[in-house]
This record gives C-alpha cells, structure tokens and sequence, in this order.
C-alpha cells in the first residue's frame, strides 16, 4: 500500500497528491509516468510524475478528474493509501544542452513540464515556457514554472488572466523571431500537442511530445498503448512517451483513445449513483 | 496379476452449454470414489516410466499408492516433495505429451489419468484446510537469491532453495504474483484462487513477495547482485505480443492475446463495471492462431458473449499447437475453425473500428525448421471475413527490459536468453535464467523443470 502524504486540489477537478513510494522516488526522472490501481477492483491508470524527492521518499502527481478512476482517487484523503504505484516507467525526457528550449504546458500538462524544464534549465539551456489554460481558475503552478524557467508566457483561452490566445499563438511568435529555439517541448491535451506540432513542423524546429494513449500494464505486454510514429507502430510506455511530434498519427492516437468512450461512460455513471451524485456525466 | 481394467474415469465437466455462457471452471473434478476407482488402475510398475515423462519426476506411483489406500495426507506429501504447484499442474499440463504418454497403459489406449489425480489430491488439501501440517522450516544459510519474476518457472525456484534455507526474494512486475497463469490462463480453465492458493503455499515457506516491481527500472541485475544477493534467477517468461505486421492492425477492435487476456483474466473485465477495467465485445470475432492462447482468447469471447467466434489458423487441424482437450471443448461450445487460412489486411470503417479481414486461403508445402508442413499463400484466392474484432494470437517473445538493462548476458534473436540446458546458468556470473524466458512460449511444467535445476545449480554455487 502507498500512503497519500498530501493532498490538495490545486484547482476545481484537478487535484495533486504526494505519495509515499521511497522506491519510485529513488530512479524517478523527468518524463517518466507511474501505473497507478485504487484497489482491488480497479482500473490500472497510468500518470506522469510531477515531482519527487528521493531523500523524503516520496513522488508527486497532479491529475484530472475525468473519469471513474480519476473521480475515485479525488475522493480520497491525505492518510489513505492506494493499492499498487507502479514505477518509474517509460523513458526519461531526453536531456542535453541544446540552446534556446520552449516548453509548452497546456491545462494539466503544466505538471509534467515542470521538472522537464527544470532539468533542461541544469543542462544549461535558457527556457522559456508557455503555460496555457481555458480560464483564470483553472491555473496552477504558475509560480513553480516561473521559478525553472528564464521567461514565462501566460495565456487564457477566455482572457481573464495572460494574455487572451492559444498557446500556439506566442509558439509561433517565438518561431518568427530573431532567435529561432532549438527544442520544443509540449504536454497537455493530445489535440494540444497535435497543433504545436503542426505549428513548429514548418519551421523545422524538433518537437517533442508525451503521448497518452490508454494502457494496461506499462511494461511493453500487451500493447494497448500502440501508436504510430513515422509510419512504424511503437508501444508508448516502453519506447515513450516521449515522441517527435512531427512524425505522429495523432488521427490514430485519438481513435484510439475513444475505445472504451461507452463503457467509461457506464462506469463513471454506476459509480456516481452509488456515491448518489448521479448527475449528467460530465466530459 | 488381476486383469488390468481399461476403463479411464472421464472428468465430469459442465454442459456446454451452459458453461459457454459462464467463467466457472470448465472440469469439475473426480470425487473421491472416482479418483480412488482412477487410481486403482495403476498397476504400480516397478520401472515407473510414467515419472521419466514429467519435467519435475513426480513419484507418480507414489501419490497414486497413497491415495488409493486413502491416505491422502501422505498423497499430498508425496506429491508436494517434487511440485509445489500441483493444482495448476493438474489442470494445464499437457499430460497427454508427458507423463500419460509415457505410462505403460497408453500402449492399450487407456493411461491412468495422472492429471485428474494430481488435480484432486492438491485439490483435497486445499478442501480439507491444509491437514497435511505446517512446513518444517531448515535452519537459514544466510545466503539471499534474488528471483525475477513470479511465474512458474520463478515460483518453483524459490520454492526449492526456500526449503534449503535460503534467503529468497521473489520480483514481480504486475500487481499479483503467478504470472500468465494469472494473467494469461482463463478462470474457466485455472481458477485464480487455486494459482492464489498455490502463491501462499510458496510464500509460507519464507519466500518474500515484491510485487509491483519492475527490475530494469525500479533496480537492476547488475545492482541486486552489487547491493546483497549471491545469485539471481531470471524467470521473466516471454511476455512481448508479436503482431502480423500488415496493414490496418491498429484499427479499434484489434487486440493482442496478452492484452485481451489481461483485460479479461487479470483485471476481470468479465465482471465489467463491478471491476473497472472493460473490454470490448465482438459480435462476430476472430481469433489468429493455433496454439493455448488462441483457443483461451476464443472461448473468453464466447463467454463475453460474442455471436461468432472464429479461430483463422494458417496450417490445417493436425498441426495445430493447442492441446487436444483444449480444442475438444472449445469445438463442444461451439467455437468455429477456419483452418488454412490467413489474413493479408484488415479493414476499417470512418470511426478507425475494424469491420472486415482480407484473408488468403493456404496450401501445405514441404515441411519446414519446425517439422510441420509450411503453409504456402494460393494466389487469387482473397476473400473477406465479417468481423467487429479480432484477436492476434501469434505467441510472444521475452520482453527486452532485462536484457537490455543488464551488462553481459548472451541473448539469441529471438530475444531468448542463452543458458546451459542442464544448469540454467547463463553466460553472466550468478545469472540463472529459466522458462519461458529461455525457450519462447513453452508449458507450465517446462518452465517448473527449468526453475527446478536453476535452483540446484544455484544451491551448489552457495555452498561453494
Ligand atoms: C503516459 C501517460 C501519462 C499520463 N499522465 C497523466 C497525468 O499526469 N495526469 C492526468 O490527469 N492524466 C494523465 N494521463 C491520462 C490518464 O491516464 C487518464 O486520464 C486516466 O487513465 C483516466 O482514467 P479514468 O478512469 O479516470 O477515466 P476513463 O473514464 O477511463 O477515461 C476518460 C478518458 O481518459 C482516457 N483513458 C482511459 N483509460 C486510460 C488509460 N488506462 N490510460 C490512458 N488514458 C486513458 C480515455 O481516452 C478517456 O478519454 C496520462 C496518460 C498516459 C498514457
Ligand atoms: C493464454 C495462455 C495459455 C496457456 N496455456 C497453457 C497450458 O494449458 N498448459 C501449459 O503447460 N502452458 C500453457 N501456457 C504457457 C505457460 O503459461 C508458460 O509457458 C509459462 O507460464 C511460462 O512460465 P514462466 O515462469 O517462464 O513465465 P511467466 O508465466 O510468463 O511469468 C513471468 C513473470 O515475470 C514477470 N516479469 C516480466 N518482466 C519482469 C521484470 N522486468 N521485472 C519483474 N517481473 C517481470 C511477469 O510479469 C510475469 O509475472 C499458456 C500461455 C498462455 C499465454
Ligand atoms: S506435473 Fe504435469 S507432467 Fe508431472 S506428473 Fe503432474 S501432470 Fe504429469
Ligand atoms: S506407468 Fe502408469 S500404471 Fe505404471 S506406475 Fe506409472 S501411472 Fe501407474
Ligand atoms: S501499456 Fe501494455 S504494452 Fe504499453
């Protein structure tokens, strides 16, 4: 059992928790994700570190409530403890110094960011990051992503906060200008991460992007989590999730990403009548 | 001598079907009249060819003897001195290839049904709480092995040198000890309690589970060895699916065998939404392959509820891999067979969902490296089959984590690692490797054999 530490929603539905997992903690690197199951019953979901601090002995994840799963660990409390935590996985964020480095946050994406840009800020490179949300009270970790990076963009889709636009728009700004960057990087919503590709892919500047297709064992056995990259099929959670955004079938990522839409569906409802908040699902 | 009587108890089984319709356990077992009836069959060869036949050497005759004088506790014993894992022996060997064949009564058509017996003795001292008493524990020899993976092969390692006194650590990835016994096997066929059953059994005897614990991740060979383990046994199995390769695999609807498996038998997608992980249900599935896994990938579909199951294998019925039995029952729920048969592309609709299967009609040519006859594509012959989803059951290799993240072990390319047959040992100072992780895809029982003459080798190294 892993025992939740803290707890805190950083905005309405999504919430961070510090967990104990002295192991995870000891090889954790930026870019990889853990395999996360409630109990007995539930579901294996997988999620990205945000944070983690090996002497503590602990790891950080931020997520979103979006489904069953996602609900029923955002109805847990500091104290209680989840079944298995299953990690690091996947292969860490490849780190160098390249120059002049955009990490790109979108909604949740600002978590897993983070420490990437973090490590590529040691690796001596100078980064600037755009971080991006739908509306003002749907931003958090403004501050720790200012305090790793050497220029901070904010943007709200609604402009309540930032300035008024979609993260590609100061993207491709960056790219015009004088300086053109070396690396992108860009987490957030797959449909996010598809337009900063499309974005940078004119300009020839490398993309990288953590791809979130579903999975079940996060070892490379069963291959649920298959895409396509540069017309070769690889398994995310053994050969990512970190791609060349340029070389996706981001139409076959979001397929398949649908699957399960029915019967997640079902599941969110069932759960919600027996916690008696059946409402219109919400998605 | 008394006249040897040639009437083979058959298993009671469940109605077709009904059981097509549920994941309760397919055989129901002998009672204890049946078994004693089996048992008395066995005219107790003093040359016991029957034990020549099993990778663990059984003492058949001698489980058999006591259970026939209705000792069973010293049955029990018996058996468990050479097989700690006898109830899932029982169920999925292929005895009908090893110890039956090799009884002296197969000659006359009717070898005792030493799988039948096994499965009922391990089967009483689970019924019958354990009455055979704790287990003795040896004087510990402070020496600690590390094993990798929870398996067959990984089980029976630990078991043995656990009962020699060693410290023993047992690794595992997933979430629940047993591997594809737990992941692969269906409930229908081993039922996750007995494999649970015999875990414990295998822990009591002072082996400690990690569970949820990656090696090559989380730490590495080379580390366990460097930080406090004298010796290390890889018993990884071979889990990495292997697809066709051909156009429209990534369609919706098409899935590995192991990811099917592990949605269905692991996370117990049949018991969708009391358990969270779902499964997709066909209408009108196919399943690709020949051997155990399609037949399990196959019958987990009827049961799912599927209106047609097809098995599309490439060569004809006598070449296919699964065990008879296993087929036998398969064709009784109405699984279909479309035999010389094999895909050239799926076909897929405007959502990405698979809707169709351009197949090939296959020809046997000569035979090929593996002995069977090698199926050869008739030109002109494409035809497409109807299906909402298919099933790729092509068999697996070893997941190339470990190799890849430990210096100096010698791999083929296959990805299998290289060992001394009689040993395990691998090129790589204290580095046993065994089961399916050595051979590709095999049995139960031969990754038990594996884990067994590691474990002695092992023992000699300690002393050492
Ligand atoms: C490598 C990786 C890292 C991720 N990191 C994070 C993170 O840090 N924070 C976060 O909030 N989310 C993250 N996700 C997504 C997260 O795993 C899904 O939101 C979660 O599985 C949803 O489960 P659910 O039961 O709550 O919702 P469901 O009802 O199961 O699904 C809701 C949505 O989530 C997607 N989804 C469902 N099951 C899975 C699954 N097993 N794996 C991936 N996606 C799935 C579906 O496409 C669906 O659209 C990550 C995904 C991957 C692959
Ligand atoms: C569907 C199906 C049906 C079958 N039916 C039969 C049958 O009827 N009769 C029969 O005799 N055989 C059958 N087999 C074959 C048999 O199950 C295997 O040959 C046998 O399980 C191999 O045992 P093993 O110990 O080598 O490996 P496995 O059983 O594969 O166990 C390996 C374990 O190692 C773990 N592991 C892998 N990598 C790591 C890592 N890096 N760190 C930690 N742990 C790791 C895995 O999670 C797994 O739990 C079947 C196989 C399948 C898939
Ligand atoms: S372990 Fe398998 S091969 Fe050996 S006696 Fe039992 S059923 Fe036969
Ligand atoms: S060979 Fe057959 S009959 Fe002879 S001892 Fe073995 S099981 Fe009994
Ligand atoms: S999640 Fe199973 S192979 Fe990647």
């Amino acid at each position: 059992m892993y025992k939740i530490l803290v707890r805190e929603e950083l905005v309405p539905h999504i919430h961070l928790f510090k967990v104990a997992a002295p192991e995870v903690a000891a090889r954790a690197q930026a870019g990889q994700f853990v395999v996360v199951r409630i109990d007995e019953k539930g579901e294996r979901i997988p999620l990205t570190l945000a944070d983690w601090d090996s002497k503590e002995g602990t790891v950080t994840i931020v997520f979103m409530e979006v489904g069953t799963t996602s609900y029923r660990l955002g109805a847990l409390k500091s104290g209680d403890s989840i079944a298995n935590f299953i990690g690091p996985l996947g292969l860490p964020t490849h780190m160098e110094k390249f120059g002049t480095v955009v990490c790109v946050g979108g909604g949740l994406g600002v978590a897993p960011i983070a420490p990437i840009a973090r490590g590529l800020k040691q690796k001596g490179n100078k980064v600037i990051s755009i971080m991006g949300a739908r509306s003002k009270n749907l931003m958090f970790w403004e501050n720790e992503l200012r305090r790793v990076s050497d220029e901070l963009i904010v943007t709200t889709d609604d402009g309540t906060y930032g300035r008024k636009a979609l993260v590609t728009e100061p993207l491709k700004e960056l790219l015009q200008g004088t300086k053109k960057p070396d690396l992108v990087v860009a987490i957030g919503p797959s449909i996010m991460m598809k337009f900063c590709a499309k974005t940078t892919e004119p300009f020839g500047v490398k993309t990288i992007v953590s791809l979130n297709p579903i999975m079940v064992d996060g070892t490379g056995m069963c291959g649920a989590c298959r895409v396509s990259v540069g017309g070769v099929t690889r398994f995310v959670c053994v050969d990512g999730p970190d791609f060349d955004g340029h070389q996706v079938d981001w139409d076959l990522l979001f397929a398949r990403q649908r699957i399960y839409l029915d019967e997640e569906k079902r599941s969110l409802q069932q759960w919600q009548c027996a916690r008696q908040t059946c409402t219109e699902v919400q998605k | 001598m008394a006249k040897v009587s040639l009437n083979r108890i058959p298993m009671p089984r469940q109605d077709p079907l009904a059981r097509s319709k549920n994941f309760n356990e397919v055989a129901l077992g002998y009672t204890l009249e049946q078994a004693q009836v089996e048992a008395a069959r066995c005219i107790q060869c003093p040359k016991r060819t029957c034990t020549e036949g099993c990778p663990v050497e059984v003492d058949i005759p001698g489980f058999i003897k006591a259970l026939r004088e209705g000792n069973m506790p010293e049955a029990v014993k018996v058996l468990k001195d050479k097989n700690a894992l006898p109830g899932i022996c029982g169920r999925v060997c292929p005895q009908e290839t090893q110890c039956e064949l090799k009884c002296v009564l197969d000659k006359k058509g009717a070898p005792i049904a030493i799988g039948r017996l096994e499965r009922f003795v391990a089967d009483w001292e689970v019924a019958n709480l354990k009455a055979v008493g704790a287990v003795t524990k040896p004087a510990p020899t402070g020496k600690k092995v590390a094993i990798i993976g929870s398996g067959p092969a990984g089980l029976t390692a630990a078991a043995d040198l656990a009962k020699m006194g060693h410290s023993v650590t047992i690794f595992e990835a997933l979430h629940v000890a047993g591997g594809v016994l737990m992941y692969g096997i269906p409930e229908f066929r081993l039922p996750k309690d007995i494999v649970q059953n015999e875990v414990q059994y295998v822990a009591s005897l002072g082996v400690k589970l990690a569970l949820d614990s990656v090696i090559g991740k989380i730490t590495t060979i080379d580390e366990l060895l460097k930080d406090s383990y004298q010796a290390v046994f890889l018993g990884t199995g071979a889990g990495l699916p292997m697809f066709l390769n051909i156009p429209g695999e990534n369609l919706n609807g098409v899935y590995s065998a192991n990811e099917f498996l592990t949605r269905v038998n692991l996370m117990k997608a049949y018991r969708f939404p009391e358990y969270d992980t779902p499964v997709k249900i066909g209408k009108k599935v196919a399943v690709i392959g020949g051997g155990n896994v399609a037949m399990d990938a196959a019958r987990c579909a009827l049961r799912l509820g599927a209106d047609v199951v097809n098995i599309v294998y490439r060569r004809s019925e006598a070449e296919m891999p699964a065990r008879r039995e296993e087929v036998e029952n398969a064709k009784e729920e109405g699984i279909q067979f479309k035999f010389l048969t094999n895909p050239k592309r799926f076909l897929g609709n405007q959502q990405n969902w698979v809707t169709g299967m351009e197949c090939f009609e296959m020809t046997l040519g000569e035979p090929d490296a593996s002995g069977r006859r090698r199926p050869v594509v008739k030109p002109g012959s494409e035809f497409v089959m109807d299906v909402d989803e298919v099933v790729v059951a092509l068999g697996t290799t070893p997941n190339p984590l470990i190799a890849s993240t430990t210096k100096g072990l010698e791999t083929t390319s296959h990805g299998t690692v290289v060992t001394d047959e009689a040993t395990g040992k691998t090129v790589k100072p204290g580095v046993w490797a065994g089961g399916d992780i050595v051979t590709g895809s095999a049995t139960v029982i031969s990754a038990m054999g594996a884990g067994r003459r590691a474990a002695k080798t092992i023992a000699e190294f300690l002393k050492g």
